[in-house]
C-alpha cells in the first residue's frame, strides 16, 4: 500500500510539472496582463516600469526557471493583481468553496441514493417514473439558467431566501464556516442546490441502474432465501455492492465541485475559489492560475487515492498494491 | 402582574425593534468590480479609487461632474510658474485621533509612486518636489511649467505618516494601516466577499447619513439586479443596459444616471502604408486606404450614431462628437455629432478611389465595455452598407490590448481598425488628447495609448502649448483647438459616450457621477 501511494505521488509530480509548463506558456501566449492592470492614463515609461516590476520583461524560460526555483522553496509567486502570495489568495477563498461543495455532495448522497434505490426497486411505479423524468431535467438544464431561476423564484418573487453572497460564519472546533449559522445555511441553500442538481440526477441514475442489475443476482436471492429481512438485504447486501461506481463518480465530482464551480459561484456572488479562477484568467493573473491548477491537480490525486482506499473497504477483493493505477 | 410585565417588555422590544434606526442607517451596495487592495496607492484603477474614497481623502476632490473642489486642502494657487501652494485644512483628525499635518502630505507623495508589487502605481506623485512650509502649508514644485498640478493632486489619497510609514499593502488589507481622514472607517476587508465600513463620527465635513456601509462585489449583471430586487442590497452600480427599461417600470426601484467621461470610439491605422487588415474586394493587398481622410470621413458618415444609441445601447448612451462630453474642461465648443449620410459616404469612397469599397477587419475586446460585441456587430453592418465590407474579430481583453498596443512587427500596434474606449481620468481634455492623439513619443510620455499612431504636428504643437499655459481660460481654448484639428482630421472616429446607471431601492437617491465612482456619501434617502 505504501509503494502504491508513493507511486501515485511521483506520477502527480510529473503531472504538476507538465501542467505548470503548459499553463505558463499558454498564459504568456495569450497576452500581457499589464495593459489590463495599469491605469490607462499611464505613459510608456510607466508601462515599461510595470512590466519590469512584474518580471515580465524577461524571456519566458527565465521566468519559468525563476518560478520553479521559488516553487521548490514553497513560494508560488505573488499574484499580479493582489500583490500577495498566490497561495494565500487562494487559501483565503478555499473554505467558502469547500463548504459549498460539501453541502452539494451531501445533498447528492442524501437525496440521490434513496431516490435512485426506490426507482431501481420499483421501476414501474409512477413515483419512479416521476423521479427519472425529473432527473433528466437535472441533467439537461444549464446551471447558469437554473441558478438565475432559483434566484428569481426563491429570492426575488417569494423572498424566502437571500439571493447572493455568503452568510455569517461561526467557528467551531477551529473550523470557521457558514455551515454553523442559520444565516449561513440560508445563504447556502440555493447555490448548493444549484450545484447539487446535476449530481443528484447522476447519483439517482447510477444507483437505479446498479439496483436493477443487482436485484436479480444470485447473492440477493440467496440472502432472501436465508430469510434475511428486506431491510438488511437492501441496506447491506445490495447497497454495498452498487456503491462502488457511485463512490468513484462522487469522488471525482467532488473534485470538480471544488475546482470548477465557476458558474454557480459567479451567479451567486459566492466568495470562493472558482470566481477567483475565472477572474484570474480574465485578467491573466498567471501566478494565481498556475498555483490554483497545481493545488487542483494535487487535490485530484488525493481524492483518487481516497476513492481507491474506499474501494478496498467496500470490496475486500480489491488489493491496492496490485493496481496499475 | 408578571404576565402584564412580560407582555409590556415584549411590546417594548418589538416596538424598539420596529422603530430602531439601526436598520435605516445601514446601506448595502452591490459592486460590479472588486477592489484589489485597501492600500490607496497600490492600484490606480477605478474600483480601488472609488472604494477607498470612503476611508481616505485627497487634498483636492472631484465633484460628481469632475470639477475640482477643496478636500483636505482649503485652497491652492500657483505662486510662480513651477510652484503651487496648498493651504491645508486645520482641525482634521485621522481615524486614530492624531492630527493631520503637512508631514502626512510630504510622506504620501514620497510613498504613492513607490509601492512594491504595484501593478499600476500613482506615477503622478513622481517628479514633484513637496516641501513643508508650516504644519498647514505645503509647496509642490516641478522642473518645468505644469498646469495640471491640481488635477494630479486630485488623484492621490493622503495617508497618515504615523500609521503608513513602513506599512506594506497587506498591512492596509488587514486594516492596521488603513487609517484615513475620510467620512468612513474601514471595519473589515474580506477579499471576494465584502468590505465593511462604519461612520467616522469625528469627521470634519458633512456627517454621512449611514452608520455602516457594506460593499459586496457581485460581478454578474443579472445577479446584481436580482440582489437588488430581492432586497439583499440597497443599491447597485453598473446596471446592465438590457435591464434598464424593465427597472424603469419597477415600482420598487429608482434609477440615477449621469453621462460618463468614457467615450467609445474607433482608431484606424494612420501610419503604415500597407495595413494588414484592409484588403481589396478580391482579397489582394492594397495600399492603406485608412490614411485617406476621405475614407475616414466616409466611415464616420456611414456610422448611424442614433441607431447605435437607441438600439444597441438601448438608450443608455449619448452620440459623441469629440473626446469628452460638452461640460468638461478644454472641450471644443464647435464640433457637432457627424450626421448619418450613407450617400455622402459612398460618394467620398468613390472620390478616394474605392467605388467598390474594400475589405476591412474590426478588432475589439470582448466584455471590456458595455455591449462591446454588439457595438462592433452594428458598426460592421453599417460600414458594409456603405461598401466597406467589414468583418469583426472580438478578442479576450488581455489578448486584445497586448496585440492592439504592441502586437505588430517591431512592437507596433497590430490591427488596422479597432474599437476601444477611453475615460479621461484627469477629468479634463488633456487627459484624452495627450495619450490618444499626440504623437507616440516615449521621452515626452505622450501618445502611450495612440494605437492608431496618429501624428499631426499641428495637434502636437497645440497640446505642447496648452501644457505650458497655467492660465485656465487660455489652456481650455488651446485644448479645444487641438480637439478641433484632431477630430476634423478624424484622428479617432467617435461613436458614443457611455451613460452610467445606478439602481437603488425606492426612496434612495444617488448623486450619479461621471467618473463611475460609487460613493455612499452621495446616497440620500
Amino acid at each position: 500500500m505504501t509503494a502504491f501511494i508513493i507511486r501515485r505521488l511521483m506520477q502527480s509530480v510529473l503531472v504538476v510539472v507538465v501542467m505548470s509548463l503548459i499553463v505558463f506558456c499558454g498564459v504568456h501566449l495569450v497576452g500581457d496582463p499589464v495593459y489590463l492592470l495599469i491605469n490607462p492614463q499611464a505613459d510608456q515609461k510607466d508601462i515599461e516600469a510595470a512590466i519590469r516590476a512584474l518580471g515580465l520583461d524577461r524571456p519566458i524560460w527565465e521566468q519559468y526557471l525563476y518560478f520553479v526555483g521559488g516553487a521548490l522553496r514553497g513560494d508560488l509567486g505573488n499574484s499580479f493583481i493582489f500583490g500577495e502570495p498566490a497561495l494565500k489568495v487562494i487559501v483565503q477563498r478555499m473554505p467558502a468553496t469547500l463548504e459549498l461543495a460539501f453541502a452539494a455532495i451531501a445533498m447528492a448522497i442524501v437525496l440521490g441514493i434513496p431516490l435512485g434505490l426506490y426507482a431501481g426497486l420499483y421501476p414501474t411505479s409512477p413515483v419512479s417514473r416521476g423521479i427519472m423524468a425529473t432527473s433528466i431535467l437535472g441533467f439537461s438544464l444549464p446551471t447558469f439558467w437554473v441558478g438565475l431561476m432559483l434566484i428569481m423564484v426563491f429570492a426575488v418573487m417569494l423572498g424566502w431566501l437571500p439571493s447572493t453572497g455568503r452568510g455569517q460564519t461561526a467557528t467551531f472546533l477551529g473550523i470557521t464556516t457558514s455551515l454553523f449559522t442559520l444565516d449561513g445555511l440560508k445563504h447556502m441553500l440555493l447555490p448548493a442546490l444549484n450545484l447539487a442538481l446535476l449530481k443528484i440526477s447522476l447519483v439517482i441514475r447510477l444507483t437505479r441502474a446498479g439496483a436493477r442489475e443487482a436485484i436479480h443476482q444470485d447473492y440477493i436471492k440467496f440472502a432472501r432465501a436465508k430469510g434475511l429481512s428486506n431491510r438488511r438485504v437492501i441496506g447491506v447486501h445490495l447497497l454495498k455492492n452498487i456503491l462502488i461506481p457511485v463512490v468513484t463518480v462522487l469522488g471525482l465530482e467532488f473534485g470538480n465541485l471544488v475546482a470548477f464551480s465557476v458558474v454557480t459561484e459567479t451567479i451567486f456572488a459566492w466568495p470562493g475559489m472558482g470566481r477567483l479562477l475565472i477572474g484570474s484568467i480574465q485578467s491573466l493573473d498567471r501566478p494565481v492560475i498556475v498555483a490554483y491548477l497545481i493545488i487542483i491537480v494535487l487535490m485530484f490525486v488525493v481524492i483518487n487515492l481516497l476513492v481507491d482506499i474506499l474501494y478496498s473497504i467496500l470490496d475486500p477483493r480489491v488489493r491496492l498494491g496490485e493496481q496499475s493505477a | 402582574m408578571p404576565f402584564v410585565r412580560t407582555t409590556l417588555v415584549a411590546i417594548a422590544i418589538a416596538a424598539f425593534g420596529l422603530f430602531s434606526p439601526a436598520l435605516a442607517q445601514d446601506l448595502r451596495i452591490g459592486l460590479s468590480a472588486e477592489p484589489t487592495a485597501m492600500d490607496p496607492h497600490y492600484h490606480n484603477l477605478t474600483p480601488n479609487n472609488s472604494l477607498l474614497s470612503h476611508v481616505f481623502e485627497r487634498l483636492i476632490e472631484n465633484d460628481e461632474k469632475q470639477n475640482l473642489i477643496p478636500g483636505l486642502a482649503e485652497s491652492w494657487k500657483a505662486i510662480n510658474d513651477t510652484t503651487w501652494e496648498f493651504k491645508l485644512r486645520k482641525g482634521v483628525k485621522w481615524h486614530d485621533g492624531s492630527p493631520f499635518t503637512a508631514d502626512d502630505v510630504v510622506f504620501t507623495f514620497a510613498r504613492a509612486g513607490n509601492v512594491p508589487n504595484s501593478p499600476s502605481p500613482f506615477i503622478v506623485a513622481k517628479g514633484k518636489t513637496v516641501t513643508k512650509i508650516d504644519d498647514h502649508t505645503v509647496h509642490m514644485s516641478t522642473a518645468a511649467v505644469y498646469p495640471l498640478m491640481p488635477n494630479d493632486v486630485a488623484t492621490i489619497m493622503i495617508v497618515s505618516k504615523k500609521n503608513a510609514d513602513g506599512a506594506s499593502t497587506p498591512d492596509f488589507n488587514s486594516g492596521k494601516a488603513a487609517i484615513g481622514t475620510g467620512a468612513f472607517k474601514l471595519v473589515k476587508f474580506t477579499p471576494g466577499d465584502r468590505i465593511e465600513v462604519t461612520r467616522n463620527d469625528d469627521y470634519w465635513g458633512a456627517k454621512p447619513k449611514w452608520k455602516t456601509v457594506t460593499f459586496r462585489p457581485i460581478k454578474a449583471g443579472p445577479a446584481r439586479v436580482a440582489a437588488l430586487l430581492a432586497g439583499d442590497v440597497d443599491m447597485i452600480e453598473d446596471t446592465p443596459t438590457a435591464d434598464i427599461e424593465r427597472l424603469k417600470t419597477e415600482p420598487k426601484v429608482e434609477l440615477s444616471q449621469e453621462v460618463s467621461n468614457r467615450i467609445i470610439y474607433f482608431f484606424v491605422d494612420h501610419s503604415r502604408d500597407v495595413t494588414p487588415f484592409a484588403k481589396g474586394k478580391d482579397g489582394a493587398e492594397i495600399k492603406n486606404p485608412l490614411k485617406d481622410l476621405r475614407v475616414r470621413k466616409a466611415m464616420s458618415k456611414a456610422l448611424n450614431r442614433d441607431v447605435m444609441v437607441s438600439r444597441v445601447m438601448e438608450g443608455v448612451a449619448i452620440p459623441a462628437s469629440q473626446f469628452l462630453p460638452d461640460h468638461y474642461f478644454g472641450v471644443s465648443k464647435k464640433l457637432k455629432v457627424e450626421k448619418y449620410d450613407l450617400e455622402g459616404a459612398k460618394k467620398l469612397l468613390s472620390e478616394a478611389g474605392f467605388p467598390n469599397g474594400f475589405k476591412l477587419t474590426l478588432h475589439g475586446p470582448n466584455g471590456r465595455y458595455i455591449n462591446d460585441v454588439k457595438i462592433a456587430e452594428a458598426t460592421a453592418q453599417m460600414l458594409t452598407r456603405a461598401g466597406i465590407e467589414t468583418a469583426i474579430e472580438m478578442l479576450p481583453p488581455g489578448n486584445f490590448f497586448t496585440r492592439a498596443s504592441q502586437g505588430g512587427p517591431g512592437g507596433v500596434p497590430e490591427f488596422s481598425f479597432i474599437l476601444v474606449g477611453w475615460g479621461s481620468g484627469t477629468g479634463e481634455n488633456s487627459g484624452a488628447l495627450r495619450p490618444l492623439v499626440a504623437t507616440f513619443d516615449k521621452d515626452k510620455g505622450q501618445g502611450a495609448s495612440n494605437r492608431g499612431r496618429y501624428s499631426n504636428p499641428k495637434v502636437d504643437q497645440l497640446i505642447d502649448e496648452a501644457m505650458k499655459t497655467v492660465d485656465d481660460g487660455k489652456r481650455a481654448e488651446l485644448l479645444g483647438q487641438a480637439t478641433d484639428v484632431a477630430i476634423e482630421d478624424l484622428a479617432i472616429i467617435p461613436s458614443h459616450y457611455q451613460v452610467n446607471t445606478w439602481a437603488a431601492r425606492k426612496g434612495l437617491k444617488y448623486k450619479a457621477r461621471s467618473d463611475e465612482n460609487t460613493l455612499a456619501m452621495g446616497v440620500t434617502e
